[in-house]
């Protein structure tokens, strides 16, 4: 056994089960946390795979965010996660069958694929001998550029949606207003004064 | 090259760096104040760029290594979707104000969804097509719960939302299977890797793809949202939905088919063909229950969109073209119908009940005959226009040797016949009853009805040199 496979098999297993432990755990914090433990080791089971920007994303992305956005949800929000839990075993059948419909599209993917004739030419060629960032910044910004701005539209969009659904202008509650708190005058805004020990004001 | 690839996608730059100024512009200044104005510059702005691209275009030029396409299909397209947004941003306005719906953000969805629509129309490869596909629908999802005080509303924003999402799904998943087949995503390469005949995997695909088409123009069995989605929308938001995505979405589908499966007709027309089929009728059966107009318009664009799929079905040039002008003859059907739905008002408040038509005619007799033209026209009697839509890709089925077809869409289009023509006996033979609808209308909505309606009895003449125009697109798609 090589190092690398070493690490394979360390870094699966504890996919896994983190993964199963996330499923499973009764405290949903502990869910939480379980569930970084799986993005983690995946993170290093694309190390090994030599995608370390993808790995980085994930941790900065999933753990930096997306887990801590649930550690956000689990803690301020009042759900009642031991009667989830009791439902569980009502889905199982259905959990199963999915589990079941990936499996076979493994074994679609990796045992009875037919590729078209010339396959191999029309695959978009690797750049070699640089490393995964500046591979990503040569095409991004090149091949795919105008596939690169309308995600950016895209997100615009979503942005001004979420804004014109939800965006209420309310007249009875106070507001913040920075530029009146910055030019507030301490001379006319407070008044020192001198008390003598043992008496009021 | 970059410039020369910048210089094909101007009218997309243009209307994108527009939206943006104006969303600045607006938001630091006098904000929903400015919107009136802007949709007039916006819809000014669409015709401009229409008729830029009518007359600038010659040729196919590609850009991005062909992933955007523009040729003459595309380019009839363009400035079919642009003419439509832009009529229906115009009619739109009046609607808006008067239920305090209008927002400055909303021509700039508009806006945003028509550059995703012009993006579809040209694409050239399977990741462009979901982008400008998913730019298109957000804003539409957005737009389509724009009064998010009504349940109503945001209900059918929901909806379409969700199921919206469920298609894109089904939609990715065919096109990584057939990625997966061909080794590339380009349209181009994907015709090239169908040389050898279609996989199972890549028939896979190529059905998971279709079925995203059918929910995207509302192909029956995947037409369940329509009717909920039209009738929960702000009438010109369902005005917009019934209109231009309709143009985009069904000549996406042509591309992918043409330029993507274009050697592989006889395994996806009977696909396109049980489709038609199922739509025509669904759409026509259904529609007969109806007592809401809005929901009405829904079963009848589902109707309309069977017989489009008809021309594809067809699989040739031919075919194309008849898709072409069957779109382009429904958009000002439904233009000229939604300028009346607009108008139809009680007390200053909007009224979409079919029985508030009763005796319509005696009270507005010129709207209620130019409303009979448009009923007559979307059913498809003989001497309007709607009748040449109908036997252009009746012909074009016929040709192709699907003449089962043809006489199934001969017999949904008599079973539609009946529910146009139940709106019009009410206009003209219907009981006197308490709902009476207010008389006054906008001189805009007043004009686009009327010249929707001369539209239908002119064009008759020439179809206004539309014949040629689709021609050269469907040449440019197919050959």
């Amino acid at each position: 056994m090589t190092p690398i496979v070493i690490a394979f098999y360390a870094f699966a297993i504890t996919t896994i089960g983190g993964g199963l432990m996330t499923v499973l755990a009764r405290n949903p914090v502990h869910s939480v946390l379980w569930l970084i433990l799986a993005f983690l080791s995946s993170a290093g089971l694309f190390v090994l795979l030599g995608a370390e920007f993808v790995a980085m994303l994930l941790i900065i992305v999933y753990v930096g965010a997306v887990a801590v956005l649930f550690l956000f949800v689990v803690m301020m929000l009042d759900v009642d996660f031991a009667e989830l839990k009791a439902e569980m075993a009502r889905y199982m059948p259905l959990a199963l069958l999915i589990g079941v419909i990936l499996l076979m599209q493994l074994a679609l993917a990796f045992g009875f694929w037919d590729y078209s004739d010339g396959f191999e030419g029309r695959l978009a060629q690797p750049i070699l001998d640089v490393e995964n960032t500046k591979q990503l910044g040569l095409v991004i910004y090149d091949d795919y550029f105008l596939i690169f701005q309308l995600s950016g539209l895209i997100l615009l969009v979503a942005m001004i949606g979420a804004i014109v659904l939800t965006l209420r202008h309310r007249t009875d509650v106070k507001r913040q207003n920075v530029m009146v708190q910055m030019s507030r005058d301490p001379a006319k805004a407070m008044e020192l004064k001198d008390v003598k020990s043992g008496q009021g004001l | 090259m970059l410039s020369q690839d910048l210089t094909t996608i101007s009218p997309e730059i243009i209307l994108s760096l527009f939206a943006m100024g104006a969303l600045l512009l607006a938001v630091y200044t006098v904000k929903d104040k400015a919107a009136s104005l802007l949709v007039w510059i916006t819809s000014g702005l669409f015709v401009a760029l229409a008729f830029w691209i009518a007359t600038m275009g010659e040729g196919t030029t590609t850009a991005f290594s062909s992933m955007f396409v523009d040729d003459a299909f595309s380019r009839f397209a363009k400035v079919a979707i642009l003419l439509a947004a832009a009529a229906v941003l115009v009619m739109s306005q009046d609607y808006m104000v008067k239920r305090d719906l209008l927002r400055f953000e909303y021509p700039i969805l508009i806006m945003l969804s028509v550059v995703g629509m012009m993006m579809m129309v040209s694409a050239g490869d399977l990741m462009l097509l979901y982008m400008g596909l998913e730019l298109q629908s957000l804003a539409l999802y957005v737009v389509a719960s724009l009064r998010r005080d009504s349940v109503k509303s945001t209900e059918a924003g929901l909806k379409y939302f969700v199921l919206g999402a469920l298609s894109s799904g089904l939609l990715l998943y065919g096109a990584s299977l057939t990625y997966g087949f061909a080794g590339t995503t380009s349209f181009a390469g994907i015709i090239k890797a169908t040389d050898g005949g279609v996989s199972l995997g890549l028939l896979f695909g190529l059905v998971f793809m279709t079925t995203g088409f059918a929910f995207k123009v509302s192909a029956a069995p995947f037409h369940m949202w329509t009717p909920d989605v039209y009738e929960g929308s702000p009438t010109p938001v369902t005005a917009f939905l019934a209109t231009a995505p309709k143009i985009a979405a069904m000549v996406l589908f042509a591309r992918v088919m043409h330029d993507a499966f274009g050697k592989s007709v006889a395994d996806w027309q009977q696909i396109v063909a049980f489709l038609s089929v199922l739509s025509m009728f669904v759409g026509g059966i259904a529609a007969i229950g109806q007592t809401d107009i809005k929901r009405l318009m829904a079963y009848s664009s589902i109707a309309h969109m069977g017989f489009a799929l008809m021309g594809l079905a067809a699989g040739t040039a031919f075919g194309v073209q008849a898709m072409l002008i069957y779109l382009a003859i429904y958009v000002v059907m439904n233009i000229g119908t939604f300028a009346f739905i607009l108008s139809m008002e009680k007390d200053g408040m909007p009224v979409t009940n079919i029985a508030s038509l009763n005796m319509y005619s005696k009270r507005e007799p010129l709207k209620a005959l130019a409303m009979l033209v448009l009923l007559f026209s979307l059913a498809g009697v003989p001497p309007m226009l709607g009748f040449f839509g109908k036997f252009y890709v009746l012909r074009a089925a016929y040709e192709a040797g699907l003449g089962w077809l043809a006489v199934a869409g001969v017999v949904a289009s008599v079973i539609g016949a009946f529910y146009y023509l139940r709106v019009v006996f009410f206009m003209y033979f219907g009981s006197e009853q308490d709902i009476q609808l207010d008389r006054n209308g906008s001189p805009i909505l007043w004009g686009f009805l009327v010249a929707s309606a001369t539209v239908m009895i002119v064009g008759v003449v020439n179809l206004f040199g539309i014949e040629p125009l689709a021609e050269a697109a469907s040449l440019a798609l197919v050959n």
